[in-house]
């Protein structure tokens, strides 16, 4: 493990039992996210990315089971930690925005109440104190008049001034990491761009580490620095954001990258990836993908493939590939 | 007709009115949803109309087909003037245009089996051109990609962007002409999408379709259609040939928007300045120029006149102060 690796999650497994059977919703996870890296997992809906972030937290719903791995956080194995432990990280060293911002903030609570107690649970603040805090956490993330705004409700917010709230209140602690799951998906394209900016400044200027989630290639691509592509619960391919993009490995990587409608490519048809992901709950015991894979030969059913190096860096998941045949 | 026109919209409104915040019951808050829009769509061609939530988007394309009724302004189908048709005539024109909705999830009874949804036009106007309603209806099917058995499945059976090929199916059924496709791929994945957009045009070019393809997704917008107009706050504020839009955009807010899509290049992460603001309430638009409070490039008279529509190529059409001199 390097020296600036801040967390190292290393054969996470992830299920879920529910009256249809076993879930695999997180298989093999292994992935490291560096200080003052922005690293992205992108996937489809259903392919696990937010439940490994929820794993990372242990804020998993009870009918999960982290059934192996680790989760290393500062060389601390996270899983090993008691409650009362784990809750002296959460939202301490590590902070997560959720997706949607209307439904993270409480209804009938200002804006500073909800920001103060995220801070009273890690500290002390008197009331003096606590409130230059919250005004300074406010107008860092943009939120003009934080004197007057941090004493109204979340009803007086628009949804990007949600955002900008919920980012403040996860930069509230000086956190090291901080998870944000899908933070731009309810927003609008001009408000998201200015939340990326904003995401940007944090890692340029405090030096925070970001694991963003999401399914959209673009804020991968605006933002991150290392990506690990996700498909039916399995990283599918790792590497950093230049190779992933020009020379992707995986078929699935190539697929899902030519199938964007692009602003800055013309385009007649959209490459399209036939079929439908595997049902989780009945995984084939061969590689997920094989299915919809256009380049799939016998070797495929063979067991689902680790996730190996391939050249500088990269690390994917596929037979063909590392047998360097695609 | 012989102008090539199959839709064309003139100074429509739409307003809505919502529950007064002052105590004078005379006194009512309006939403200025859609308000003094013209636009044109060539038969054969699909129209893209953009913009960002709550920009009237959704209402225009639904006052279109008269789903909500427009407030003022002439709607012309085909060249006949059809505001004011009765309800009667209208039912007669709805299966030459169909609305295909963004969510299959909630457009598809859930209690109802594929063949009787997607068969269910034919219980109010028959089975164009005779014919039996179960071979129409595998026709259909197999016409959006689905497998004739489906018939006897249920919605929740399928994937949604198996779900959205059986609304399009539905909204196949009669040969319409017209389709207002609203927001059509933004509830499915990003693989999916492709599926369906490129299904769009494929069915688009065999059946001679005109779309009205709305959308906030700038990338799909571009991908799908032919013409692309843009909207800010209940006016259209350009409108173009797709390539005119795209790569030499006029108005400010335009540009903006191009501007704010994350590109799938990380080699062309430009340290861009995101425009600052939020749109105002379409309650009380501003005055002059809707976007003048965000724009960076407003002048004086940018706050006071209201700018007008200006061709500045062929078919190519800007409401902006800056090309009124």
């Amino acid at each position: 493990m390097a020296s600036n690796s801040l967390i190292s999650v290393e054969r996470l497994q992830v299920h879920f039992l529910t009256t249809r059977g076993v879930l695999k919703a997180v298989n093999n996870v292994s992935f490291e996210v560096n200080k003052g890296e922005a690293y992205g997992i992108v996937g489809e809906s259903g392919s696990g990315k937010s439940v490994t972030a929820l794993a990372i937290l242990r804020i998993l719903s009870p009918n999960a089971r982290i059934r192996s791995g680790k989760i290393l956080f500062n060389r601390r194995d996270l899983l090993s930690l008691n409650d009362q432990e784990m809750r002296a990280i959460r939202g301490k060293q590590i902070s997560m925005v959720f997706q949607d911002p209307q439904s993270s903030l409480d209804p009938i609570f200002t804006i500073a109440n909800q920001i103060g107690e995220a801070v009273s649970i890690h500290r002390k603040l008197v009331p003096e104190e606590m409130d230059n805090h919250i005004t300074g956490l406010l107008r860092s993330v943009g939120i003009p008049e934080p004197e007057i705004r941090k004493n109204q409700y979340p009803h007086q917010f628009s949804g990007g001034m949600k955002q900008r709230a919920m980012s403040a209140m996860s930069l509230s602690n000086s956190p090291e990491l901080i998870i944000a799951d899908e933070p731009t998906t309810s927003l609008d394209v001009t408000i998201q761009a200015q939340i990326i900016e904003l995401f940007k400044n944090l890692i340029g200027e405090l030096g925070i580490s970001i694991l963003l989630i999401t399914h959209d290639m673009g804020l991968i691509a605006e933002l991150c620095d290392r990506v690990s592509v996700m498909y039916a619960g399995y990283i599918l391919e790792t590497a950093d954001v230049y190779t992933l993009f020009k020379n992707p490995r995986h078929p699935y990587t190539k697929a899902l990258i030519d199938s964007i409608p692009r602003l800055d490519l013309d385009r007649d048809e959209l490459e399209s990836i036939p079929g439908r992901v595997p049902n989780p709950l009945d995984l084939p015991p061969f590689c997920v993908f094989q299915p919809r894979c256009k380049f799939a030969t016998d070797i495929c059913l063979s067991g689902m493939p680790e996730l190996l190096e391939v050249g500088e860096g990269g690390r994917v998941a596929c037979h063909r590939a590392q047998r360097g045949e695609l | 007709m012989s102008n090539g026109n199959l839709v064309e919209v003139k100074q429509l409104k739409r307003h809505f009115a919502i529950g007064a915040r002052s105590m004078n019951p005379f006194k009512k808050d309006v939403v200025h949803a859609v308000d003094g829009v013209d636009l044109v769509i060539k038969r054969g061609t699909t129209l893209g109309l953009v913009g960002e939530s709550g920009c009237g988007k959704t209402t225009l394309g639904r006052c279109i087909l008269r789903l909500i009724e427009p407030k003022s302004g002439r709607i012309l189908f085909d060249s006949h003037d059809i505001t004011r048709l009765n309800k009667r005539s209208m039912r007669r024109l709805r299966k030459n245009m169909q609305i295909v909705f963004q969510d299959p999830f909630s457009s598809l009874d859930p209690r109802m089996k594929v063949g009787a949804v997607v068969g269910q036009p034919f219980n109010v106007f028959g089975v164009p051109g005779g014919g039996s309603k179960k071979e129409r209806v595998s026709w259909l099917l197999e016409a959006v990609g689905l497998e004739a058995d489906s018939v006897n499945r249920f919605p929740h059976e399928f994937s949604g962007g198996q779900r959205q090929r059986i609304a399009i199916a539905r909204a196949l059924a009669l040969n319409p002409q017209f389709i207002v496709a609203d927001e059509p791929v933004s509830a499915l994945d990003v693989s999916v999408r492709a599926q369906i957009l490129n299904l769009m045009n494929e069915l688009k070019n065999r059946f001679q379709l005109t779309y009205l393809y709305i959308s906030h997704d700038l990338s799909t917008v571009k991908f799908i259609s032919d013409r692309v107009a843009v909207m800010y706050l209940g006016k259209v504020v350009e409108t173009g040939p797709v390539k005119a839009i795209f790569e030499n955009p006029k108005h400010p807010y335009t540009e903006a928007l191009i501007a704010a899509v994350p590109i799938p290049n990380p080699e062309l992460r430009a340290d861009r300045k995101p425009m600052e603001g939020e749109p105002p309430s379409p309650i009380s638009p501003p005055a002059g120029c809707r976007f003048h409070p965000r724009c960076p490039r407003k002048t004086d008279i940018c706050s006071e006149v209201e700018p007008q529509a200006i061709e500045v190529e062929s078919g190519h059409q800007v409401c902006c102060h800056l090309f009124t001199a």
